[in-house]
């Protein structure tokens, strides 16, 4: 009977703090998903002042608050409890989120609206900084003994669950209204943030019922709570040189494996792939899908077996098979082995179509469409565009096909052309499957991870101290592998190979996963801490 | 494997400034070859980066020296070494 209702009572702990850190992923991802369309809306088009502030609300949020947000609620939680700690970033990351949804577009209010979402997006970062070290914590001191890993397990799914709910909920709402409807001022893509407001005000319903974790509860009875656990965390060699040691031989190498597998693995199947977006997105949901539970099965694991070879595999794992993987998804996505249908029918050229530049009316877009379709059932679209400067203004009434000739005085030396590639369903299975791999890796870094830095602090430190290193490891670490991996790719680019190595981009994870995997097989202790009570 | 801990603490340090020195040559050549309208958000990205990552070389530094004066030989086992 007592067994059972330790049982139940810890469900509800981690429920509770499962649903509010799910919502707050959520709401830190919508943002980084709609970004296009944010900078659209709130950003005027010239490039200048208007570029800088969208590179800080989307860049700098993620890399440099985050840690800034674990140093200031990781210190609250330390000093007046976990509880109503992570309950003020719920309230702080739910009341920003739902506001982006509310701030008028940069047509309405000018330059108030960029400056208004730099705010609302820092103070996600700042919410999202406190959030997860806290819940952690919470669960981890809540866990019975021997079940640690199993239990915070759970907290760890939400990241990826927060990012499957935020992609479905903007594929749903995009399939039902369509792209223009959508994308307009104030279209459909607001809703996602408005959505949040009523998740959040259940969250805090049920967080409110929540009681405070009883190890800091008996540290403040007993009056031994921290006075200054920036000090003590950071301040103290004893625990600096762990803090230092979770860094670099455990979370960095998450950091990068998480993101890589759950972040760029879908721009490169997006943008170097060219598969379609539907298609692209859906595919992650798949493989997001059945690779979830593995983050309790690899929890439970770390119970029976330790927390740090799961681990260390699991970035051994990505660091040997990154390049095989995405090498393969160039492979299966490209023309050759394909061969095209004959039939005409299914191969097909749109009728160009004429768009006349809206600022210049002797400048006009030539857009052709052709549809390649292939015996396996992919079907591959081209758009053409081709610029062309006239002499006199176009006449819409024209078709472009007895434009006379001498009227163009110049036409773009290449074309631009778009491509995007349906998959057919074999390939796409394939393609679910490499992305199902890398996020089983995922799960074998990240499902024992908030044991093992619970294990690594003392209880009156703990929200500090694990929350800096967590940070710093995902959010700089791991944060930065689109860009960088972008930026490495556009290293190999030459006028002799202008498209350069599309796989030149994971050397970053791959680099910083094996200086952490030699540092962590080297450092690190295999040991299960049996008493996180002191 | 304390020599290991040892001697892999010297190559961390070394690392440390070196990536710094790294970051510093690919900042400035990527803001001087980046167009008049670009060039101040490449900066500012760069700035970021450089922001970030010098801090964080910096612990990396420590931690190497930690690790070359032997402070990982011997890992905490209860709260108590810690404090």
């Amino acid at each position: 009977m007592i067994q059972e209702k330790k049982q139940s009572s810890i469900a509800f702990v981690i429920g509770a703090s499962s649903v509010g850190t799910l919502i707050e992923w959520y709401d830190f991802y919508i943002f980084g998903m709609l970004a296009t369309i944010i900078s659209k809306q709130f950003f005027p088009a010239d490039a200048g002042t208007a570029a800088l502030l969208s590179t800080l609300a989307i860049f700098a949020a993620g890399f440099i608050v985050r840690p800034f947000g674990a140093l200031v609620f990781g210190r609250l939680g330390d000093l007046i409890g976990r509880k109503h700690t992570f309950l003020l970033t719920l309230v702080i990351m739910g009341g920003s989120t739902f506001a982006i949804g509310l701030v008028p577009g940069y047509a309405t209010i000018g330059w108030a609206a960029p400056i208004l979402v730099l705010i609302l997006r820092l103070l996600q970062g700042l919410a999202l900084g406190g959030e997860y070290g806290g819940a952690a914590t919470y669960v981890a001191e809540h866990a019975p003994k021997g079940q640690r890993g199993f239990w915070t397990s759970w907290i760890q799914t939400t990241a990826t669950l927060g990012l499957f709910l935020a992609l479905g909920v903007i594929i749903l709402i995009r399939s039902s209204q369509g792209v223009e409807k959508f994308s307009a001022e104030w279209g459909g893509w607001r809703y996602p943030f408005w959505i949040s407001l009523l998740l959040v005000g259940v969250s805090i319903l049920i967080r409110m019922r929540m009681s405070e974790s009883p190890m800091f509860s008996k540290l403040k009875i007993e009056g031994k709570t921290s006075v200054n656990p920036l000090k003590e965390s950071f301040g103290h060699k004893g625990n600096f040189k762990m803090v230092l040691l979770a860094l670099f031989g455990a979370v960095m190498g998450q950091g990068v494996v998480w993101y890589t597998g759950q972040f760029y693995a879908q721009s490169f199947i997006e943008t170097v792939c060219k598969v379609e977006f539907i298609q692209s997105r859906n595919l992650m949901l798949w493989a997001i899908l059945m690779a979830t539970p593995c983050f309790v099965l690899f929890g439970w694991l770390s119970d029976k077996v330790g927390r740090k070879w799961i681990m260390l595999i699991g970035m051994l794992a990505a660091v040997l098979t990154y390049r095989p993987i995405y090498k393969q998804f160039l492979s299966l996505t490209s023309t050759k082995n394909r061969i095209e249908k004959i039939d005409l029918s299914k191969t097909t050229t749109s009728e160009p179509k004429v768009v006349i530049d809206a600022k210049e009316t002797t400048k006009i877009y030539v857009i052709q469409v052709f549809d390649t379709a292939y015996t396996d059932g992919a079907h591959f679209k081209y758009t053409k565009t081709d610029t062309l400067h006239l002499t006199a203004a176009y006449d819409a009434n024209l078709k472009i096909d007895v434009l006379n000739p001498s009227l163009i005085v110049s036409k773009s030396a290449k074309p631009n052309v778009v491509i995007e590639k349906t998959m057919d369903e074999g390939t796409y299975w394939n393609l679910i499957w490499l992305v199902f791999i890398q996020i089983v890796y995922v799960t074998m870094v990240y499902g024992p991870i908030a044991a093992f830095l619970v294990e690594l602090f003392p209880t009156k430190i703990r929200y500090t101290s694990m929350s800096l290193p967590y940070h710093i490891g995902n959010g700089v670490f791991g944060g930065l592998v689109p860009f960088l991996g972008t930026l490495i790719v556009e290293f190999t680019k030459s006028p002799e190979s202008p498209m350069g190595d599309p796989l030149a981009g994971l050397w970053y994870p791959i680099g910083v996963a094996s200086v952490c995997l030699i540092i962590g097989v080297v450092y690190l202790s295999n040991k299960i801490d049996k008493n996180v009570m002191d | 494997m304390n020599s290991v801990k040892k001697l892999l603490g010297y190559v961390w340090m070394l690392l440390a400034p070196a990536l710094i020195c790294f970051l510093v040559y690919q900042a400035v050549g990527k803001i001087s070859a980046a167009s008049e309208i670009q060039r101040s958000n490449v900066a500012l990205q760069w700035v970021i980066i450089l922001l970030v990552f010098t801090p964080i070389c910096v612990g990396f530094f420590i931690f190497g020296k930690y690790a070359s004066s032997n402070e990982y030989a011997h890992l905490p086992e209860s709260s108590k070494e810690i404090e």
